[in-house]
């Protein structure tokens, strides 16, 4: 046979196998129905933006976005309910999302934070009226020039950023896969998401915007650097395993994965690259936890940022980040928890000092809120150090509580108004007690809630949380914990006195009358606040149940 | 050549990148140096996809490229807006948002 006859031949045999077949991704479309519902909704409110004449834009977004946040919530419920959070649980999208409890937990929490955000976001009632028409908190148009010639035709127009109800949808959308992320590079997408357009809803209020665009330059500058390092961790610790999965990191880090290929025996199972990949993920998570010494963005862009945005901002970001700093630490890292726990560790007690004794030297509520929320991240970091199932499911329920109160809290800010917008400075605060005791009754039962008094939901969460923290052998920490609650109770208290035993100040501000949207986040505050305070245990159960990941 | 010294060449680019951030004081010089740490990211993770011969890591790759492209527009968007009010890109005159 002839060379050429063996090519031919070669040839033929070729054609008659079959072509090869790339087998396409196995989606579970049913379990992964949250994520792409509020993805969706996000979809066609760029769609109705781009569509829909302008007078009608509002009330459709917010329409499209309760929903589809309420659709996407009963999904989550469905899903729990057919068995996901428990012995279902499993893998879903070819190994990137998890559908566990704590995933199903941190997902409904998020959902439920996103509609009361929503209701805060589309307040119409608080600003005056701007030529004949109701405007919200948000730039007339985000690109004009403050001040500008563009601006004030642009308010002349009647022009609102109804983009902001997409942009916020689409936050939750990554979100929600934040905490259920499988593999390292589903943790950066799903982190790039939920952080772009907070970027952007940061620079978009309607007063100070000097101020808002300064903070989300801060917030986007300090964001991606921060992102950054966690995507160069993620390519050290793809250079340890061989794999972004995280049960398969998690195999190489204990040892158990089959046998390594002698060649790649400098890369695969190189602890250097471990530690030093593992440390840079957790530079990125701590930072959107807000963790001392990753905390300098949270005040500047807190106070700069439009309160309802810092409100979704301060309560959604750190239930997600939490989620994933806990799959992070119990499903890839267990393995290594000897060399994460002592940093750890000093994390969280500089987290909960810092926070606690710089707040009191604040004199801006929002600032004030700010550091309450690093001193927060301290608290809850000492249930993620815990190590046990008890640590997962205390800071799960600490999660669920501490969102709603921010959430309240920072409703309660955007009511306590003067001539120019929100009256944040302490000292406006004076007597506040005097002039609207409801207002001030609430914002006292939300700073008692951070404070942690019992009867109250942050009572209920501190203590699971330093309960967890003790049991899994860190009382020192607990220590610090309770020395610096006292610590930040000092100026919660020091808040409360200061509205109810001052002197109204003649030219203080007033409390404008909200619309049923923002007395509705208020009173769910409350609600949460005091249910989970008075009778936390079936949450304690629900949480106690989703304390289970999938690996 | 040993695909190890790529590993090198990537923390060399990474550790530019974010001295750069820390020292600059243009928000876009910062920005770009942000980018920097981006690309490196990239170059280790196409390299160690060689070490270990599987396509992960190249893959990867692509997905960072479409997210800091996404971050570009973003970045840029928020950085020209505040250039525009201020006629300042720098980010110490950026400095209202103090105690």
């Amino acid at each position: 046979m002839s060379h050429a006859a063996t090519v031919h031949s070669l040839w033929t045999a070729a054609a008659a196998e079959p072509p090869v077949r790339i087998p396409g991704p196995h989606i579970e479309y049913a379990q992964l129905s949250p994520t792409l519902i509020v993805l969706g909704a996000a979809l066609l409110g760029v769609l109705a933006e781009a569509f829909l004449p302008r007078r009608v834009r509002h009330h459709a977004q917010l329409l499209l976005t309760v929903v589809g946040l309420a659709a996407a919530f009963a999904a989550v419920i469905a899903l729990a309910a057919g068995g996901y959070a428990g012995d279902k649980a499993r893998i879903a999208a070819m190994g990137a999302v998890a559908v566990d409890g704590p995933a199903l937990f941190l997902q409904g929490t998020i959902l439920l934070v996103g509609l009361v955000a929503a209701f805060t976001f589309a307040e119409r009632r608080l600003e005056p009226m701007a030529h004949g028409r109701p405007v919200d908190s948000f730039a007339a148009q985000g690109a004009a020039v403050p001040g500008g010639e563009a601006e004030r035709k642009a308010v002349a127009a009647g022009m609102t950023t109804t983009e902001v109800f997409p942009l916020v949808l689409f936050a939750i959308g990554g979100m929600l896969v934040f905490p259920a992320a499988n593999d390292l590079l589903t943790l950066f997408v799903a982190l790039e998401v939920f952080s772009l357009p907070l970027y952007v809803l940061c620079a978009l209020a309607r007063r100070q915007r000097l101020l808002s665009q300064e903070s989300a330059v801060k917030y986007f500058l300090l964001g991606a650097f921060s992102s950054a390092f966690l995507l160069f961790g993620v390519a050290l610790l793809y250079g340890y395993a061989g794999t972004v999965t995280y049960s398969g990191i998690a195999d190489v880090v204990g040892g158990t994965t089959r046998t390594l290929d002698p060649a790649l025996a400098s890369t695969t199972g190189n602890d250097a690259l471990l530690l030093i990949g593992g440390a840079m993920v957790l530079v990125g998570l701590l930072f959107k936890v807000g963790a001392v010494p990753f905390h300098m963005w949270t005040p500047d862009v807190y106070q700069g940022a439009p309160t309802p945005v810092t409100g979704f901002m301060a309560a959604a970001t750190k239930v997600a980040a939490f989620g994933a700093l806990l799959r992070l630490l119990y499903v890839v890292l267990p393995g290594m928890r000897w060399d994460w726990r002592p940093v750890m560790w000093g994390v969280a007690i500089v987290t909960m000092l810092v926070g606690a004794v710089v707040a009191v030297t604040q004199t801006d509520v929002k600032r004030l809120l700010a550091y309450s929320s690093i001193a927060h991240a301290g608290f809850i970091l000492a249930g993620v150090i815990a190590t046990t199932p008890d640590g997962v499911s205390s800071v799960l329920f600490y999660l669920g509580a501490y969102s709603f109160v921010t959430l309240g809290a920072f409703a309660v800010v955007t009511l306590v108004r003067d001539a120019g917008g929100e009256a944040t400075h302490l000292s406006k605060w004076a007597g506040l007690g005097r002039r609207s005791p409801l207002l001030a009754a609430v914002f006292a039962v939300f700073l008692l809630a951070f404070a942690g008094i019992p009867l109250t939901s942050g009572f209920a969460g501190k203590f699971a949380v330093f309960k967890a923290a003790a049991q899994g052998g860190a009382a020192p920490l607990v220590i610090v914990g309770v020395l610096s609650s006292a610590i930040a109770a000092f100026f919660y208290i020091r808040v409360i006195v200061l509205m109810f035993f001052s002197e109204p100040k003649a030219e203080g501000p007033t409390v404008s009358v909200p619309s049923p949207l923002t007395s509705t986040a208020i009173a769910l505050g409350v609600v949460v606040t005091l249910v989970l305070g008075v009778a936390p245990q079936y949450f304690l159960d629900l949480a106690g149940q989703a304390g289970t990941f999938v690996r | 050549m040993n695909p190890a010294n790529y590993l090198y060449l990537a923390a060399l680019l990474f550790t530019i990148g974010a001295a750069g951030v820390l020292i600059r004081r243009n928000a876009i010089v910062i920005f770009m140096c942000v980018e920097l740490m981006l690309n490196a990211c990239n170059l280790a993770f196409v390299t160690f996809s060689r070490l270990h011969g599987n396509l992960d890591g190249q893959i990867i790759a692509f997905f960072t490229m479409v997210v800091a492209a996404a971050e570009v527009v973003i970045g840029l968007a928020i950085i020209v807006t505040i250039f525009r009010s201020r006629h300042s890109a720098s980010v110490d005159d950026a400095s209202l948002l103090k105690l």
